[in-house]
């Protein structure tokens, strides 16, 4: 049926547009999005329960960022990547998968199946330069956003909507 | 071959092969309307212009004519306000509606099941949350105006503040759904300009379901009915994007009174953060639908004056639900499917992508064709969407390719009929033994099963953890 000039994908209704995400373990980075021109995210600090970091790395730029959620610096970001935008990088790889978070950034990877380090590494050689951070507190909210989500109960009523919105198997 | 007398299956499957009259010709139109939104309507150029022409000509017999028309007009001229917008969502609301009833009319000849004539109506709506719904719109407005070829990220970042104030609202919950899943879908594309290929009906599709959600009234609370019988589930179909899960039980329901037994559906849903995936979505939907568990337990379940809509939804209380009779979903195929009748589908819900027909399919023959998995069954070769299975499940693509039957639900997708499987019975060392999709649903005892439970139940725990610290501050 039908004979325009769309192809199959172009007219189907419920294509596969963004793979679900993988699933990883949270406790070391609960939070990390590719969003507002950067990936960016929240870290847990390895002493302090109570604190987290905000992260974010600037696409195509790698202008990068990290300070507490009370907004003092991290010590370990003066300069270059601290171990919490490493961690942040490395995660988001496993949550969108490589292909994607590369895209988003603008890094070119080369070699097979490249990793989070791999990511890391093709940054850090093109020496960028601390950001000014002002974007932490959005990123916070948007976590605090985030978290939110689980707060919304559960609704019997049917959501038609969803029908555009199957299940799959793929994963980013 | 699927015997006549075996029942339940399709039995006129190659119907289904068939190309229903007039679907082309509609989706023609459609396909027109939908290039216009690619390159967006700030400046309209001629190509532009007929494919809003073609839209206005192919609802010209409808009671939308004038309006569509004039929307047509202005929006080609580059003055469209937003009233034009939604004449034109509408229009191509109404045509694949005709397309959905086609269809659906076809599917009907091909299984031989009847369906009820008429949908109850909806109670009647009020104007709710006209400010939100204003908002949505103006968004889906300057949407239109970019065109996929040009949204970036402060464009597609305009509906967040709108989904967080949608969100909390229960009755918002279907536009707060949809607008939240677009614009990840939309965030994950930016920019446009870059785009190697565009989903163009998709994303007409979803611009335009939109459009008419933000109309005050077009999503009012439905009329219900009790019912009380006998419920024998089917299998479960489930549907999520990043932050949003619905899973849909489909069952026969069959009267306390005696009277004829009933297609329907149980659905829950909830919306939940991008990190809650596989087992964890079963998490966050089984403490509020017990129907869920007796899924995976394989059992009926009584109910007793469950609300239902007029399009066969069941409002699901678990106060009006009890434990049942174990209930194969084999046999409820083979046995209570064939006189189960369907309701009719709610008249904003007609669309091919919301049409979900469970069949049973026996005698089959599987095939590999381009690296999809083919049913060759009475003369049709039927596709089967291997990928539409909950990942938190024993349901494989293998499973299915070793299937002798198969529960599914009969879909319309780009132009050809798709089975999605639910459940399918395979013979291991020469005993049946049924694979559903939903088995996990409730629960399992499954090595794999309770590791996905695990590390779902771990992700959770950490988030609740950082929420209970950093969002009471």
């Amino acid at each position: 049926m039908g004979d325009g000039a769309l192809s199959v994908w172009e007219k189907s209704s419920t294509a596969r547009v963004v793979p679900s995400a993988r699933p990883r373990k949270l406790a070391k980075v609960p939070f990390v999005e590719l969003a507002d021109g950067r990936l960016q995210g929240v870290v847990s600090s390895g002493s302090d329960i109570g604190r987290v970091y905000v992260s974010s790395v600037e696409a195509g730029t790698y202008a990068f960022a990290c300070s507490t959620n009370n907004n003092r610096p991290c010590g370990g970001a003066r300069g270059w990547f601290c171990n919490h935008i490493r961690a942040l990088v490395f995660e988001a790889v496993l949550q969108y998968g490589v292909e994607r978070v590369t895209r988003y950034l603008k890094v070119e990877v080369g070699g097979e199946a490249p990793d989070g380090d791999d990511v890391t590494h093709a940054m850090t050689a093109t020496r960028p330069v601390n950001g000014d951070g002002s974007a932490a507190a959005q990123v916070f909210s948007r976590f605090l956003r985030h978290l939110a989500y689980l707060e919304f109960e559960p609704a019997t009523a049917p959501l038609p909507e969803m029908q555009w919105f199957p299940t799959t198997r793929a994963v980013a | 071959m699927v015997p006549d007398d075996e029942g339940g299956g399709v039995m006129r499957a190659d119907l289904l092969g068939d190309s229903v009259d007039g679907v082309d010709e509609v989706l023609r139109a459609v396909d027109g309307f939908d290039e216009v939104l690619v390159a967006g309507l700030l400046r309209p150029q001629p190509a532009q212009a007929e494919g809003l022409a073609a839209l206005a000509v192919a609802v010209a017999g409808s009671p939308l004519a004038a309006r569509v028309a004039e929307a047509a007009e202005k929006t080609a001229a580059g003055a469209a306000g937003e009233d034009h917008f939604v004449a034109l969502a509408a229009a191509r609301t109404a045509l694949l509606g005709s397309v959905h009833d086609a269809l659906v009319q076809r599917v009907e000849e091909a299984v031989g099941r009847a369906r009820a004539e008429e949908a109850a109506t909806s109670a009647g709506g009020s104007a709710h949350a006209v400010n939100l719904h204003a908002a949505a719109r103006s968004w889906l407005c300057d949407l239109a105006r970019a065109g996929w070829q040009g949204i970036d990220h402060e464009l597609v970042g305009g509906a967040a503040p709108v989904v967080s104030a949608m969100l909390p609202d229960p009755a918002l919950r279907r536009l707060a759904t949809l607008l939240d899943g677009f614009a990840a879908e939309l965030a994950a594309c930016c920019p446009g300009a870059t785009l190697e290929r565009v989903p163009v009906r998709r994303w007409a599709d979803l611009w335009s379901r939109a459009m008419l959600l933000t109309v005050p009234g077009a999503v009012s609370a439905p009329a219900v009915t009790e019912v009380s019988g006998r419920l024998l589930p089917l299998g479960v179909d489930v549907q999520e994007h990043a932050t949003a899960v619905q899973a849909q039980v489909h069952a026969v329901l069959e009267p306390a009174d005696g009277g004829t037994p009933r297609l329907v559906r149980a659905s829950v849903s909830a919306p939940k953060p991008d990190t809650v995936v596989g087992a964890g979505l079963w998490q966050s939907l089984r403490p509020r639908m017990a129907l869920l568990a007796a899924v995976s337990e394989g059992r009926a379940m009584d109910l007793d004056a469950m609300p239902m809509t007029g399009a066969g939804d069941l409002l699901w209380d678990d106060a009006r639900a009890g434990a049942g009779e174990p209930a194969e979903a084999f046999a409820t195929a083979r046995v209570a499917l064939p006189a189960a009748v369907a309701f009719a589908t709610a008249p904003l819900d007609r669309h091919p992508a919301g049409i979900a027909v469970p069949v049973l399919l026996e005698g089959y023959a599987v095939e590999e064709d381009e690296g999809r998995t083919v049913f060759r069954v009475a003369g049709l070769r039927l596709p089967v969407d291997t990928d539409r299975m909950p990942a938190a499940g024993p349901l494989t693509p293998e499973a299915v390719t070793a299937s002798g039957a198969c529960v599914g639900l009969l879909r319309w997708d780009a132009g050809e009929f798709l089975l999605q499987p639910l459940a399918v019975e395979r013979t291991v060392r020469k005993k049946t033994v049924a694979v559903h999709a939903g088995a996990w649903a409730g629960g399992t005892a499954d090595k794999a099963g309770v590791r996905a439970e695990k590390a779902a139940t771990d992700a959770v725990k950490v988030l609740r953890e950082r929420a209970g610290k950093l969002l009471r501050k």
